[in-house]
């Protein structure tokens, strides 16, 4: 069998998490996640707080809570369940961030945690800061130009 | 010994494996063949402060209860051949300095407890030695942070993923003549025959199907030995594969029945034997140097040794994934080592 027909094969008679399954948990899971959310925010909000103010309390509230499952080993039964609905928002990069931070602290804290705490989450950062400088100049050429 | 064919070896006076021992951690424990093994650590940790120290641990520990069963001191064992899966097996290392032995560090990923199995066999067959110890480690968490993502961090494993085993395996292989201690004896199991595998590259380029990524190397090595030795699977009483998992497993029948072998009542695969994986989330089954190695001391010797099996084809098998080379584009090439185990007197 050349490698070709091979690679085939094995695509065929590999199991599959099933999608629509997988989308589903992650739909209901990724939309509670929202509601507990929105939840924080309107607290916030009962408390005096303003509108912008109440979000960024809401997004500490879930990276504190996601760092903390963290280092509680819990999140990996979460994601086993939820998948991109916890992935996906803050809670997932916190998780990122904060597994490596403890993976490496053997390591030291310099070429440990310093120099590895990114190590999932630094492709997140350095291509959504060189996506965003890229819209940022072409917003900013488009409203030169008139355009918008 | 004489070679026969392209790889094949078989020794007209052949080693014997004397003495052996087979440790893991506490999710093997729970598993099917937990009442097998020799001991049972529930502590991950091992009482060490890093994983690298604890599958150190395994390893020496593995080392130190066949030092005890077969009545010797380290001394006695004339070369080790150990390996595992972390970067410059760094569980070997400081593993085995404190037995204060000659070492032969190798590396065939999770095959390795073949390659030092065959390389002991030929080092006593050859009266190059009288015993030598071969021992391999693996330990989930440790190869978990070599290859993939830390412990914490929430992934979905894919069905074809394995799961890497906590658990280490060490065999004193002992040429036929007096060694000291308690050996050779006429209960231990002998090496008859083995068939070194060569590196099979089929290109697949996913490194959660690593069964996939063997199988044509575990077919390669299992058609290559039955073609020198003028044998099949009616030969032998079980052929046995390292750590293929069910996935692996389907295609290595399939393969074979191409080749017009048939694998299905005969084959079985120790990634498959020592988890459950309807109880135990471990998906394709388990994996890793331990996987193989601990499987064999625990359940497929002790079969060899009371005559319930005459003779098993045992194939550790390995797949060569380096995550530097993946990330280059490479694939995961395999490999696959044969050794024939035939019972006391067969």
């Amino acid at each position: 069998m050349d490698a070709k027909k091979y690679r085939d094969y094995v695509e065929q008679v590999t199991p599959k998490h099933s999608c629509f399954r997988n989308m589903c948990k992650a739909f209901v899971s990724g939309g509670l996640l929202c509601v507990i959310g929105q939840g924080l925010t309107n607290i916030f909000m009962a408390q005096g707080m303003s509108m912008t103010m109440a979000s960024a309390y809401t997004t500490l509230c879930l990276i504190t809570g996601s760092v903390l499952l963290t280092g509680f080993n819990l999140v990996v039964p979460l994601v086993r369940f939820a998948g991109a609905g916890y992935l996906v928002p803050i809670t997932g990069f916190a998780n990122s961030v904060a597994a490596c931070a403890i993976e490496y602290r053997q390591e030291g804290m310099i070429f440990g945690v310093g120099s590895k705490i990114f190590t999932i989450a630094g492709p997140v950062i350095l291509y959504g800061i060189v996506t965003s400088g890229l819209f940022g100049a072409l917003y900013f050429i488009l409203t030169e130009i008139s355009v918008v | 010994m004489k070679k026969r064919g392209y790889a094949t070896i078989t020794f007209e006076r052949p080693p014997v494996i004397g003495a052996h021992a087979g440790i893991v951690g506490p999710k093997e424990g729970e598993g099917p063949l937990g009442k097998y093994f020799d001991q049972i650590y529930e502590d991950p940790m091992m009482g060490e402060k890093t994983w690298e120290q604890a599958e150190s641990a395994l390893q020496r520990k593995a080392v130190s209860a066949v030092l005890d069963k077969g009545g010797l001191c380290a001394g006695n064992v004339d070369y080790f051949f150990a390996g595992d899966l972390l970067g410059q097996s760094i569980a070997s290392s400081f593993g085995l300095e404190g037995f204060c032995r000659p070492v032969f560090g190798l590396y065939g990923a999770c095959a390795t407890i073949g390659e030092a199995l065959i390389l002991s066999a030929i080092c006593t067959a050859s009266d190059m030695a009288q015993t030598a110890m071969a021992v391999t480690s693996s330990h989930f968490a440790s190869a978990e942070r070599q290859f993939r993502f830390p412990l914490e961090y929430g992934s979905q494993r894919p069905l074809s993923a394995t799961w890497t085993v906590t658990g280490s395996g060490a065999f004193l292989v002992a040429s036929g003549k007096a060694a000291g201690g308690n050996l050779p004896a006429a209960s231990h199991a002998r090496i008859t025959a083995v068939t070194p595998g060569q590196i099979v590259d089929m290109g697949v380029r996913d490194s959660m199907n690593m069964g996939a990524c063997m199988a044509p190397a575990a077919c390669h090595t299992i058609e290559t030995h039955f073609r020198e030795t003028g044998t099949g699977p009616d030969d032998f009483d079980a052929i046995i594969t390292g750590d293929l998992g069910y996935v692996g497993q389907d295609i290595l029948i399939g393969l074979m029945q191409k080749k017009g072998f048939d694998l299905k009542q005969k084959h079985m695969d120790c990634g498959i034997e020592i988890f459950d994986r309807s109880t135990q989330d471990t998906h394709s089954g388990g994996s890793g140097c331990g996987c193989s190695a601990a499987v064999l001391s625990a359940f497929i010797l002790p079969k060899l040794e009371t005559g319930q099996w005459k003779r098993v084809l045992f194939v550790p098998t390995g797949a060569l994934l380096s995550p530097v080379s993946f990330n280059e584009g490479k694939g995961v090439p395999g490999i696959a080592h044969g050794i024939k185990l035939e019972a006391p007197g067969a």
